[in-house]
């Protein structure tokens, strides 16, 4: 039966705010076109949306969670990165 | 509503530290983490989210059917947009779910198949019928309102999946209570028998809805371990409590008497006092032998059959498209 299940799909939409696409959420439909049409009925009923991608699931490459020490780690000790690491004198309002 | 069923007997028993790797899970818990589907986790916790996520999402869509029987008879265009509204968002919900419930590596179809054999449960409250026009508003009212009860603490739940799909669900969930205290709301401030219809309606939901919270916090078999994994962070009992000391006073608003003697403000505990819940009736509507049990499983099972030959039609489609596309490539 389930090799007779229609695909999965993932969700992407962006706000009237022009902001990015986001990932909202998965459905499954038989292909692209259809999985639009039903993203719109059910991610979009009180206009959260003004444009709609969809992907299929499987070709999505995801960063393996055993990695995530090695991956992201690095980065919690360059604070300097962030504008805060800087302390500017009074005088200096906005910067 | 409608997660209500996973704590009755049958389910993971404690959590007993074990690997290194369920310990580190276990910390991840408890500095209140996500975890996330591609993250190592205990095969109960999965176990125990796949029977509560794929309960709650069979609820949300036997949960049409009661209300889904009223859109041709609303009485009037404006309640029948807000019912097909209302309909069309639980529909949504059970697909955020079913989908949430897939990340922990089930398929669909298996779900929905378990649902169909009666292996899966889903929410007592839909084993009932809906007799009148003024069934749309109590159900409103005081079912998606205990569901909101349930679920807003879900929003937190520990797998990421779950909590999100919650969120999104809860967003949807007050417009549908609001609907429904604006029906009984019209009923009580309309005619002796518009009124009378508004009072039946309560006296058939008020119990089955307080039953819906689950059994009391002293039988629930696996609490504990939902507890301790963050799915759960409010217990029945509690939930409950919340509901009642919400809801009495809005029936005192719209004028309708709950129907039970033994309601009663406690200053004491700063609650309201209830008689006894007939749990008896509670596990016969669980376990499939509610008064629209069968029926509400032989129209899904229906929906599902009539609905197969488009399904496929649909995907012999598709894969002569993407065929054709291949070949012209
Ligand atoms: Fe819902
Ligand atoms: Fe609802």
């Amino acid at each position: 039966m389930s090799n007779n299940e229609w695909p999965l799909w993932e969700v992407f939409i962006r706000s009237k705010q022009g902001l990015d696409h986001r990932h909202v959420g998965s459905l499954h439909a038989a292909d692209a076109k259809q999985a639009v049409q039903m993203a719109r009925d059910v991610y979009t009923r009180r206009m959260e949306g003004v444009s709609i991608w969809v992907v299929a699931s499987e070709a999505i490459t995801a960063s393996d969670p055993d990695d995530k020490a090695e991956l992201f780690e690095p980065m919690a000790d360059k604070v300097y990165r962030h504008p805060t690491f800087y302390k500017l004198p009074k005088e200096v309002e906005h910067m | 509503m409608y997660t209500q069923a996973m704590d009755i007997p049958g389910g993971p028993k404690a959590v007993a530290p074990g690997s290194p790797e369920e310990a580190a899970f276990n910390a991840r818990i408890a500095r209140d983490e996500k975890i996330e589907p591609r993250d190592w986790m205990p095969e109960a916790y999965r176990k125990t989210l796949v029977r509560q996520i794929s309960q709650h999402a069979h609820s949300e869509v036997v949960g049409m059917l009661p209300e889904g029987n009223w859109i041709t008879r609303a009485p009037s265009l404006k309640r029948k947009a807000i019912l097909m509204a209302k309909v069309q968002d639980e529909g949504g919900h059970g697909l955020y779910l079913y989908a949430a419930a897939e990340t922990l590596g089930v398929s669909r179809d298996d779900l929905i198949d378990a649902l169909h054999a009666g292996k899966a449960k889903y929410s007592s409250i839909f084993n009932y019928a809906a007799l009148s026009w003024a069934d749309m508003g109590a159900i409103g009212w005081l079912v998606d309102g205990a569901a909101i009860m349930n679920q807003i603490p879900l929003c937190r739940c520990s797998y990421g999946p779950y909590a999100r799909a919650m969120i999104r669900i809860c967003k949807e969930e007050s417009f549908h209570q609001r609907q429904g205290f604006d029906i009984m709301l019209a009923l009580c401030r309309g005619t002796p028998a518009q009124k009378q219809m508004a009072q039946d309606a309560l006296d058939r939901w008020w119990w089955p809805v307080v039953q819906m919270f689950g059994p009391p916090d002293a039988d629930s078999v696996h609490s504990g371990a939902t507890m301790a994994w963050g799915i759960k962070r409010i217990s029945n009992d509690d939930l409950r409590q919340k509901f009642i000391d919400a809801t009495v006073p809005q029936a005192e608003l719209l004028g309708l008497t709950i129907p039970d003697p033994h309601l009663k403000w406690n200053g004491e505990r700063g609650h309201y006092d209830i008689g006894p819940i007939d749990w008896d009736e509670f596990w016969r509507a669980v376990g499939g032998d509610g008064p629209c049990s069968r029926e509400r499983i032989a129209t899904r099972v229906r929906a599902q059959e009539e609905g197969a030959w488009v399904r496929e039609a649909a995907l012999a489609h598709a894969r002569k498209q993407a065929a054709r596309a291949r070949k012209a490539a």
